[in-house]
């Protein structure tokens, strides 16, 4: 067998891939559903009305979908110049502690500046962290030709282990108990509610904006244009003279700053305090976010909103119909996986040799 | 310091080192044979949890132990197949598939162990394999077979790369496909196989966990091995005796922060929190890429895809 290139891509493979790929995940994940001897038109039903039927629903997914976006774009960025980051988890705790050093009560009060001035700052850190934690691995890249892929994966598990330390000690929240958790973030740095009686928060037009904003330069920028020749050839960007690692190390602080944003966004938004669970593999899912949306930006929205739909609706059926949430994921893998092989098909066709 | 000493001479301590290592050396070996022929294989990590999985599975079900190393086998082989079809015969990306590959297998694990056990407060036990107390080696008769495997497996598969006219072509379809494919060999069908075999490695390293190390699934288990081992291929310039080696190195460091940990009274003198010492293996995978990187000896053909007539 072998790929031919597709003369002209037709207009009805490209609508029909989305569906084909949807309908092939829904029947796998209905056989697993079947499987666990659960009614399966009931648990799609409690799926979908869980994800999405209700004002209480919607709003949890989009909470859900905050930090999703983010990952998200932080991948989609890094993929787009073939740096393969797949260290967002890690940036993310990095982004969240560094929030939580700058903002949190430390000593019961914490730094004693005013909320304008202390709100930037610890943006300012979050985003310092998650970038410098990427900029060893991409200069490692560029330099050396480490492949980065395992450098950031390695570094999830260090990153981890060192939150983990920290949340033992210097970062410790002397009235938790002994339970791993960090000081609060102060109270006048916490984000806004954005709808009233639900934990959906300003973080999320935050996400949107940046979304638009990395479409924007991604398209319509010369810098934009950089990144995605690097990743499409890197041979002929050097070649035409563009700066081939200037444009890695800029991707890797840009994607970096997204993914610990991601991590200051959750500690204002949501949780307050850093934990060890506080992220059930945001930057993970990021990534298969970021290939979902076929790395575009705005795409990132959408099936960041997917996701998060599929892992909270997960809950729900599974508290109704006795499946186990594992589903979710399950669900994600088999969807990311169907919608490459649907997108290579309608560029290509499979033919006999 | 001469406590360090001591148990650096200590026969327990090597014995640690060896059973961490039994694992690596499988699951190297078998990322060694998918890049040797050309392809990344990132599903290692979830290749793993299934190998653990299903091996444990069978034998919890009644198969014999070596049964359950087969399935762990079978189940890894099926895998491969699948990022075989996926990055060969699609050509999508290695690295996208490989990651895809192993959230499924994972999340498919996962699932699969919460459906079968619904509520159960101890994970089930099985009887692992017993050490191989009439081996008339030390350390090694404290190992159960599995590790036995695994070391031979090492001279088998570096035979087979490098005496045998099956490993010349794998090699070949790493390094120059075109050429292979003017010898009249299937690039495709060596690679898919090449990847089979290897994830079937990978499937056999997870196994390990479950029917040797521990006798249950617990769902963190493999815990990063998988790319510990993605790692180790590169510091091994993709010799199977340089894996053997690189996954032993790394099992010392690991067994090494293990004593210290339980050793207390710090390093030098400072007292620093476990996590430092959990830390170490991770950081020296890093440094020992970095310290090759500059000789690193790619196959030429890694992660590039092959299509018949294209340049």
């Amino acid at each position: 067998m072998r790929l031919e290139r597709r003369a002209q891509v037709s207009g009805a493979w490209l609508l029909a891939a989305p569906f084909a790929a949807v309908a092939f995940t829904l029947l796998v994940s209905s056989l697993l559903v079947a499987w666990a001897g659960a009614p399966v038109g009931r648990a799609y039903a409690m799926l979908l009305e869980g994800g999405f039927g209700s004002r209480l629903a919607i709003t949890e997914t989009l909470t859900r979908a905050t930090p999703l976006i983010l990952t998200g774009l932080a991948a989609a960025v890094a993929f787009r110049a073939r740096l393969f980051n797949i260290g967002a988890e890690g940036q993310l705790y990095a982004g969240a502690l560094a929030a939580v050093a700058v903002g949190g009560l430390h000593g019961g009060s914490g730094f004693e500046a005013p909320a304008w001035l202390l709100f930037p700052l610890m943006v300012a850190a979050a985003m310092a962290a998650g970038a410098l934690l990427l900029l060893g691995p991409a200069l490692l890249k560029s330099r050396l030709g480490v492949d980065e892929v395992v450098t950031t994966l390695l570094m999830n598990f260090i990153v981890l282990l060192g939150v983990s330390a920290l949340l033992d000690g210097a970062m410790k929240d002397p009235s938790a108990m002994g339970w791993p958790q960090s000081v609060a973030l102060q109270d006048a740095l916490q984000l806004d509610k954005l709808v009233e009686r639900s934990r959906v928060h300003t973080g999320l037009l935050v996400a949107l904006v940046l979304a638009v904003a990395l479409w924007v330069l991604l398209q319509r920028t010369t810098t934009g244009f950089e990144i995605r020749a690097v990743g499409a050839n890197p041979g002929a960007a050097g070649f035409a003279g563009m700066p081939v690692g200037w444009v890695t190390v800029t991707v890797a602080l840009l994607s970096g700053a997204l993914a610990g944003l991601a991590g200051a966004i959750e500690v204002a938004g949501r949780t307050g305090y850093v934990t060890l669970d506080m992220s059930p593999g945001y930057g993970y899912s990021g990534i298969v976010i970021a290939m979902l949306a076929m790395l575009n930006p705005l795409g990132v929205v959408a099936a960041a909103v997917f996701v998060a739909g599929v892992l909270v609706g997960a809950d729900s059926m599974s508290r109704a119909v006795n499946v186990p949430t594992y589903i979710a994921d399950v669900i994600v893998a088999v969807s990311l996986i169907s919608m490459l092989v649907a997108a290579m098909l309608t560029q290509y066709r499979v033919r006999r040799a | 310091m001469t406590e360090t000493l001591d148990l650096l001479l200590s026969a327990p301590f090597w014995v640690a080192v060896l059973r961490i290592a039994t694992p690596l050396i499988l699951g190297t070996l078998g990322v060694l044979l998918c890049e040797r022929a050309g392809v990344l294989n990132l599903g290692i990590e979830g290749i793993m949890v299934a190998g653990a999985f299903i091996g444990w599975l069978a034998v919890y079900q009644g198969a014999p132990l070596w049964l359950g190393v087969a399935a762990a086998a079978a189940a890894g082989a099926v895998l491969g197949l699948l990022h075989g079809l996926l990055t060969v015969t699609l050509s999508l990306s290695q690295h996208v598939s490989g990651l895809g590959l192993t959230l499924l297998a994972t999340s498919l694990s996962s699932y699969a162990y919460r459906v079968s056990f619904p509520k159960v407060d101890k994970p089930p036990t099985v009887a692992p394999f017993a050490p191989m107390e009439w081996l008339p080696v030390p350390v090694l008769n404290a190992q159960t077979p599995l590790t036995l495997l695994a070391l031979a497996l090492v001279p088998l598969t570096a035979w087979v790369l490098y005496r045998t006219p099956l490993g010349l072509a794998v090699r070949m379809v790493g390094e120059n496909p075109a050429a292979a494919e003017g010898q009249g060999l299937s690039v495709a069908g060596l690679r898919i196989g090449a990847i089979a075999a290897g994830s079937a490695l990978m499937g056999v390293a997870g196994s390990f966990l479950t029917l040797a190390a521990f006798n249950a699934f617990f769902f963190d288990m493999v815990n990063g091995r998988g790319w510990v081992c993605v790692a180790l291929v590169v510091f091994a310039s993709w010799r199977p005796g340089k894996a053997l080696l690189g996954a032993l190195l790394f099992a010392f460091f690991d067994a090494l922060q293990l004593r210290l940990q339980q050793a207390g009274g710090g390093v030098l003198g400072v007292e620093l929190p476990y996590q430092v010492y959990l830390m170490l293996p991770y950081a020296m995978a890093i440094v020992a890429l970095v310290v090759v990187a500059r000789r690193a000896a790619y196959p030429q053909a890694l992660m590039k895809p092959y299509r018949k007539g294209e340049r």
